[in-house]
């Protein structure tokens, strides 16, 4: 800021009348710079001061808008349209407006959870420790489950007893490992939102 | 997907959103694209602010009616009717585009002796099993003089490649979702043709009789649409069709999710073949889709019927062999890029297992599980009812509230052993087993359910590097912003992990099962938080060259795909979106520094192309049709397809080139077929092979319906997939005893504010504040008849449940007048769930509404129409719940067998 602002604002002068200030700064409907108060003027926007402009892509629905995601202190600050996209130039509905609160909800799991058999409560458990338990289990209804063959005699190798439903709002990448590795363990049962 | 997929070769959306300015006219019909697809529909405003006329045809008004130059209201589930008289009308009055329909479309083919069509056969097809419910295609097949095989015989009928497959084997298969990217196989491409289209076998004029009975008359009767309105549309359509001007039909799950849904697509390609609208810019049929990457994941399928890249999941008795498999797929014989099945099979399996993939074994074709009947998630569902489906993932959905028959669904997760729920909030299938509705009716016990249930949190689409596919077919790569918070982490990490803790549980195994998994390429690069390099997974997708002095090096494109073990990748169609080492999903030139086609942001499936069929864009001697509409031409100085846009065709193949009769393959197409990945080179107008219900789209009422069909005696589809179940019951339809125990359509749709089953809207507190309650949409008529008021509660009744809401007095909500009669249709949006933790809204779920009763060619569940009941006040809770929908059951007289005869021809009190 220079000193001729830092002048005008300790000394109110006729040139702070509204109506001067819309004419002076050329901002004639007066929905600008002209009718910000000192306090808003003080602030700054997040996106200002990120650290970083990450590109990403809205998570919604399938139109697929370009989204900037704003980082400090490693933290997600705001989310909002990337006008470089030639499919939403900047554009975001609220969904994807609301992009920010999916990300930085207050209530948002990051632990993991376990329900024991007839339990009536959660209990937590360790990451690690979890996809050992579900290692374990995968086996064993493989293992109890697994077809060789039909009644014909015909190949199967499979197993009938583990599913999975989803895919269609993870990564290609996913979606690649996910129907690679159940195919490779025989399991077929494999479903997304794209079957309904 | 299949009817866009039998109709032209692949099942992805024609074109991209932003060439949707370039119409003349946009036919919106079956989606609410203003409220669901915002950011999209500033295109159909550019189109409008060029002067293009925008209609919506929906059972309601939306904020797509209101900015539409008109909307059309239509009864649920009529679109057939409707859009075959419009085929009706532009054959009878001669205003289809001739020329396009002659050279790039099957409209001259001819239609083998045996074929015998709905208007012959009140409202069946020759082919009809009763025993089976289920058509054998063989008399839909094209007419041949020559069968191919070289004996001289011939049964006049231009087969499938491979064995052929009976209606009911293709739909166990889902066989509809194979033609993503490759039409329905043939066994050669002799076909016999009439270039003058009079030929009474000749596909154009089976099309005249075929609709010949679609009428003006039969809209206004069927679907409530006045002449007037019907006249506006083809009008419409016809003057912004031809040469010069170009229409395009979009449309989104208000067309897919009925019991002929892959029928309702079929119309429409129909009619834009026709119409010459089809390869062209402002043509085309825009598939709308919900979710980030809907289109990824049937590309690289998390489907129980698919491979990547289309390829067929192999099934039991049909496949079992590599050789029988891949003849299913595609004969040598017939033409275009789908006969190069083999190397794109070929490289998938060196892709997923490396050296232990060879020649000797089939390159390992043995290690594929085979499926052997229709597993889709419904089916899943009713295995957990029975205990034999022990343990589930759910991967960011939520089926106790986004899918149909809520009930089911959470029933038959309380019969889990185990179950791993991966998502960023507690969603209602995560905690069903302590506050879902049936503990609250007293059906499930907590104490009671054995379920073993592990929440793990996700990680973020902030959180994790990769790509989406957006609905034209667009890849796009999202950098990471922020590591996942606390135990979160993706699912890319997930797998990754249990998949090397499986293999390590399995390393000193001997048992021949488990080699699959030992001998799996699983050796992917770790970063610091030992999350996979995804970059690494998107390279192994693409392919690479393994010997030569290329070896190590990415491929360039699927032409380089060899089906000798030379070449590995993981889904041929993506092959390129890493050439020269460059991931080009992340290409992301800005806007005004490149053409409006914007070829570098992304990288579209297949090659880059962004509008399929582009060839078509030209007349058959490869001139622009006009100046106005030039996209792709032939420029013979340089002998080569130039323009605006990745030619959808061998570039260098002259217009005049003509194969020697008998050629298949790439070679075998000739300078006018655009549709390169059909089996003869055409759209589809007739589809002799690929739907399993019909060669052409015939009118069926949904499975649910107040209204006799008008047409036929044939009620419903007959090949459709009904589940007789006690948990699954349907209301009788027409004039049935009980029919007017439920006597209103219900139909389901989004908000913009929300996300399908809320998972990713219900918790955050701009989204929730904007739309905090499920409602229902009623017309102030229907008001009136049932007491309801606005504001106020109201309890749908159907015969699988009772939910509350409040209720919406509207006009958006039309009366039609059907064959006389008023018919009223409530909109129910169905984003709400009951149970779950920390919501910030929660409410009934109008899925629990819904019956499972599916399309056959997709397996997709009708939810866009179901009959229900509606009155005044809140609905009665615990037991009372329950007695209420029984009471109303036996007041129809419902059984399982109601609502599920296939065969209703002729017999009237059958229907």
């Amino acid at each position: 800021m220079d000193g001729s602002h830092k002048a005008r604002r300790a000394l109110p002068t006729l040139l702070d009348w509204p109506v001067v200030r819309q004419v002076r700064d050329g901002d004639f409907l007066g929905r600008g710079r002209a009718v910000t108060s000192p306090t808003t003027r003080s602030q700054t926007a997040r996106t200002k001061t990120a650290d970083r402009v990450v590109q990403s892509i809205c998570p919604y629905c399938a139109v697929g808008c370009g989204q900037k995601i704003f980082v400090k202190d490693e933290k997600i600050v705001q989310i909002e349209g990337d006008p470089d996209s030639p499919i939403s130039r900047g554009r975001l509905c609220p969904k994807g407006s609301a992009s920010e609160q999916l990300v930085n909800s207050p209530v948002r799991q990051t632990q993991v959870l376990y329900r024991a058999p007839h339990a009536t409560e959660w209990t937590t458990l360790d990451l690690d420790q979890a996809t050992d338990m579900i290692a374990d289990r995968f086996l064993e209804t493989r293992r109890r489950t697994w077809q060789d063959t039909d009644e014909d005699g015909r190949l199967l190798a499979r197993t009938m007893g583990i599913a999975s439903l989803g895919g269609a709002t993870l990564d290609n990448e996913e979606n690649y490992l996910i129907k690679k590795l159940f195919t490779a363990a025989g399991a077929i049962q494999i479903e997304n939102q794209a079957r309904i | 997907m299949p009817g866009l997929g039998a109709s032209f070769g692949r099942g992805g959306a024609t074109q991209f959103v932003q060439d949707m300015a370039n119409a003349d006219c946009i036919i919106i019909q079956g989606s609410n694209m203003a409220e669901c697809h915002p950011v999209a529909y500033q295109w159909v405003t550019e189109a409008k602010l060029r002067g293009a006329r925008v209609l919506h045809i929906d059972p309601r008004f939306t904020r797509t009616s209101a900015t539409a130059d008109r909307h059309v209201p239509l009864r649920v589930g009529s679109d057939v009717i409707f859009l075959g008289a419009i085929i009706n009308y532009v054959l009878t009055h001669e205003l289809y585009f001739a020329e396009y329909v002659r050279a790039f479309t099957n409209g001259p083919t001819l239609i083998n002796e045996d074929y015998a069509d709905t208007e012959d056969l009140d409202g069946l097809f020759s082919g009809y099993d009763p025993e089976r419910g289920a058509y054998d295609l063989k008399s839909w097949a094209y007419a041949t003089a020559d069968d191919g095989d070289g004996d001289g015989d011939t049964d006049g009928k231009v087969g499938e490649a491979g064995a052929e497959e009976h209606g009911v084997e293709k739909r166990e298969a889902a066989a509809g979702d194979q033609h993503g990217s490759g039409g329905p196989a043939l066994e050669h491409a002799r076909v016999l043709r009439d270039d003058t289209m009079t030929d009474p076998r000749c596909v154009l004029q089976i099309l005249r009789r075929h609709y010949s009975r679609y009428t003006p008359e039969m809209v206004e009767q069927a679907c409530g649409v006045s002449a007037e309105d019907f006249a506006y549309v083809v009008d419409s359509l016809v003057t912004n069709s031809g040469r010069d001007r170009t229409t395009c039909f979009a449309y989104a799950v208000g067309w897919t999710q009925h019991t002929l849904g892959a029928q309702f697509i079929r119309t429409a390609s129909i009619l834009q073949l026709l119409m010459g609208n089809i390869g062209r810019p402002g043509g085309g049929i825009m598939a709308l889709r919900g979710h980030a990457s809907i289109q990824g994941s049937t590309d690289i399928p998390t489907l129980f019927n698919l491979l990547p890249g289309y390829l067929p999941m192999p099934y039991a008795g049909r496949h079992d062999t590599f050789e029988h498999y891949l003849t299913s797929i595609a004969s040598k014989q017939q033409k275009g890029f789908w006969v190069n099945a083999d190397a794109y099979a070929i490289n998938l399996l060196k892709a997923w297992w490396g050296d232990a993939a060879t020649a000797d074994n089939s390159w390992a074709f043995d290690y594929l599980p085979r499926i052997n009947g229709s597993h889709n998630t419904y089916a899943t569902v009713m295995g957990m009812l029975e205990d034999t489906v022990e343990g589930y993932f759910l991967l960011g959905q939520n089926p106790a509230v986004g899918s149909s028959n809520g009930r089911m669904q959470r029933m038959g997760m309380a019969h889990l052993k185990w179950l791993v729920v991966r998502d960023l909030q507690l969603i209602e299938s995560a905690t069903f087993w302590k506050d879902g509705p049936e503990i609250a009716t007293g059906e499930l016990r907590t104490e009671d359910i054995g379920t073993e249930v592990f929440f793990l949190p996700a990680a973020s689409y902030a959180e994790k590097e990769g790509t989406f596919t957006q609905t034209q077919r667009l890849l796009q790569w999202r950098h990471k912003a922020v590591a996942p918070p606390g135990q979160s982490r993706s699912e890319l990490h997930f797998f990754h992990e249990l998949g090397k803790k499986i293999r390590a549980r399995l390393a000193d195994s001997t048992d021949p099962r488990d080699r699959p998994l030992l001998d799996l390429t699983w050796d992917y690069p770790e970063d610091e938080h030992g999350d996979p390099d995804a970059h690494a997974v998107l390279q192994e997708i693409n392919g690479r060259y393994l010997t030569g002095d290329k070896a190590g090096e990415l491929l360039p494109a699927f032409v380089e795909m060899k089906a000798d073990g030379s070449t590995s990748g993981g889904c041929w169609i993506y092959t390129g979106v890493y050439a020269g080492g460059v991931n080009r999903a992340a290409s992301r030139k800005p806007d005004a520094e490149q053409s409006w086609v914007s070829p570098e942001w992304g990288w579209a499936w297949p090659a880059n192309r962004r509008i399929l069929y582009n060839r078509a864009s030209a007349d058959p001697e490869g001139r622009p049709w006009s100046e106005r509409k030039a996209y792709v031409w032939w420029d013979a100085d340089k002998a080569s397809w130039v323009g605006h846009d990745v030619p959808d065709f061998p570039v260098t193949k002259d217009p005049a080139y003509r194969p020697e009769p008998g050629t298949g393959g790439v070679a075998g197409l000739a300078g006018d077929d655009p549709f390169i990945m059909q089996a003869d080179g055409k759209g589809w107008l007739f589809a002799p092979k690929g739907m399993v219900d019909g060669p052409l789209p015939t009118h069926y009422e949904p499975q649910e319906s107040p209204v006799v069909n008008p047409l036929y005696g044939q009620q419903a589809n007959p090949a459709r997939m009904v589940y007789k179940r006690k948990d699954n019951l349907s209301a009788p339809s027409g004039t049935r005893p009980g029919a007017d125990v439920y006597p209103y359509v219900a139909t389901t749709y989004r908000l913009t504010e929300h996300h399908t089953a809320g998972g990713m809207s219900r918790w955050l507190p701009y989204l929730a504040e904007l739309q905090p309650a499920f409602f229902c949409e009623v017309s102030p008529e229907l008001a009136a008849e049932r007491g309801l008021e606005n504001g106020g509660w109201a309890t749908i009744i159907s015969p699988r449940a009772a939910v509350e809401a409040r209720v919406l007095v509207t006009e958006r909500m039309t009366p039609m007048t059907i064959s006389g009669r008023q018919l009223h249709q409530i909109g129910l949006p169905y984003h709400w769930g009951v149970g779950g933790s920390d919501a910030v809204v929660s409410g009934d779920s109008a899925n629990d509404l819904l019956g499972v009763t599916l399309d056959p060619n997709v397996a997709i569940q009708e939810s866009k129409a179901s009959s229900c009941d509606i009155r005044a006040g809140r609905r009665p809770t615990g037991e009372a719940l329950l007695r209420l929908i029984n009471e109303y059951q036996s007041r129809a007289g419902l059984t399982v067998e109601t609502g599920n005869t296939l065969l209703t021809g002729g017999d009237e009190a059958d229907r």
